[in-house]
């Protein structure tokens, strides 16, 4: 079942907890989510894409994770591809389109989302989420897992793979945030630098896959290797150039043309 | 949504603090030729290459294992500059129909003018300087080399001719 097994006469009660453990994770996420909405409903209504994009999102997570991709992927390097793309790049963009921050301070009483709010804007907070930290968090955690020996040992350890996933969630989903959050963030970066990074992590994700065609990680065979490198440009890509679209879109209903009467309606309002 | 609300707000201010709109409408010409020379360059550089010599002729190879560290690295700076300009031009061209319509003849002129220069800095700097990859394997390449730089050459000569047709037009409108 594991490639593993034989190394580790008692990996398998650690890798079950772990898929057990994740899959309660994401349960309690997603109920989470619904009693946001719940507590919230007396607010103003809440687009559907957004919960649309939630659920999607955490199916996207939970497919890497848990069931038959997730454990190919203890095999197969495609497959373990395809459950970074997943997991690292899919699933935090649907999540950040979901505005989860939003949901969960639309639920909580004043002095709890207050409390949130002042930790969302704590310095550890504002250093993660800045589009370079993001990026080199993001894009460095994948460069360290295929250029050195974690790669082999994330397939021994269940300690080690729930680090690195946990690590490539987190990553994903902060950088994401950093470029095209839609939750509201106090320090969010100027278009031009944004789009710089967004630029530089897409070289960079680009340069590691045909890095990978041609280094492929230990105990990886070529054939494989080289079809999971593509799928990590190709697949990178599609979702690079939404990402592009979606600064774009910020910029293109920032600068939309306004009209005399629009602004005096926003210095009113502001 | 009224946490949404701030952040987009922000951004628009931004945007209004930079000038940016009194500035962008008196230049929809010089606008124009941007949004169609990045686009030209960002299909030339990451769409062509792909749909045509990857994936239609299958010339091209994702890589060819030959190449040296600093053209993989140009490769992909390469790269992410393709689709991020692709979609600039297309974003830049949204914005001056919103303003007041495009010159299309002007644009077209514009985006033949970026396919020509990118496919000449591919030919000359990536295929021959760089050395990442070339048109095709296994062929005499000078036929090739020659066709593909004639038809750069040709393409911004093109471009370069509408653009000084169309510059008459809209300098009298």
């Amino acid at each position: 079942m594991h490639a593993h097994d034989s190394a580790h006469a008692t990996g398998l009660d650690g890798w079950l907890v772990f898929e057990v453990f994740v899959a309660a994770l994401l349960i309690a996420t997603a109920v989470g989510y619904a009693w946001s909405l719940w507590a919230g409903r007396h607010r103003s209504a809440w687009p559907v894409h957004r919960t649309v994009f939630f659920y999607a999102g955490l199916a996207c997570a939970a497919a890497s994770l848990v069931g038959p991709l997730g454990q190919a992927a203890h095999e197969s390097f495609t497959a373990h591809m395809m459950g970074h793309l997943l997991l690292g790049m899919i699933a935090p963009l649907l999540l950040v389109l979901s505005a989860p921050v939003s949901v969960l301070l639309r639920a909580l009483p004043v002095g709890r989302a207050r409390a949130v709010s002042r930790m969302l804007r704590s310095p550890y907070v504002r250093v993660i989420t800045h589009p370079v930290v993001a990026a080199l968090l993001n894009a460095g955690g994948l460069w360290v897992l295929y250029t050195t020996p974690l790669f082999h040992w994330m397939h021994g350890s269940v300690w080690v793979h729930a680090l690195v996933h946990t690590h490539i969630f987190l990553a994903g989903y902060v950088f994401t945030a950093s470029m095209v959050g839609v939750d509201s963030d106090p320090h969010r970066a100027s278009f031009k630098l944004r789009a710089g990074v967004l630029i530089a992590f897409i070289a960079a994700h680009s340069i590691l896959a045909k890095w990978l065609y041609a280094h492929q990680p230990m105990g990886v065979e070529t054939a494989d290797a080289q079809f999971g490198a593509q799928l990590m440009y190709y697949g990178g890509d599609a979702v690079d150039v939404l990402l592009i679209v979606l600064l774009f879109t910020g910029w293109y209903r920032a600068t939309r043309p306004r009209s005399a009467s629009s602004d005096r309606a926003r210095a009113t309002s502001s | 949504m009224s946490t949404v609300e701030p952040n987009a707000r922000n951004e628009a201010r931004t945007g209004h603090r930079g000038g940016v709109e009194t500035r962008d409408e008196r230049h929809p010409g010089k606008r124009t030729v941007l949004s169609g020379f990045l686009f030209g360059c960002g299909i030339a550089a990451s769409m062509i290459d792909l749909f045509i010599f990857h994936l239609g002729l299958q010339w091209h190879h994702f890589y060819d294992l030959s190449t040296h560290e600093v053209a993989l690295l140009t490769d992909g700076i390469f790269h992410a500059f393709g689709w991020f300009i692709t979609v600039w031009g297309l974003f830049l061209l949204a914005d001056i129909r919103r303003r007041g319509g495009v010159n299309w003849k002007r644009w077209a002129g514009a985006v033949a003018l970026g396919i020509g220069s990118f496919q000449l800095l591919d030919g000359v700097l990536n295929h021959k300087i760089l050395g990442i990859h070339q048109i095709r394997y296994g062929v005499d390449l000078l036929l090739y080399d020659t066709v593909w730089i004639g038809s750069a050459i040709v393409l911004m000569v093109t471009g370069w001719v509408v653009l000084r047709m169309t510059r008459s037009a809209h300098d009298a409108r």
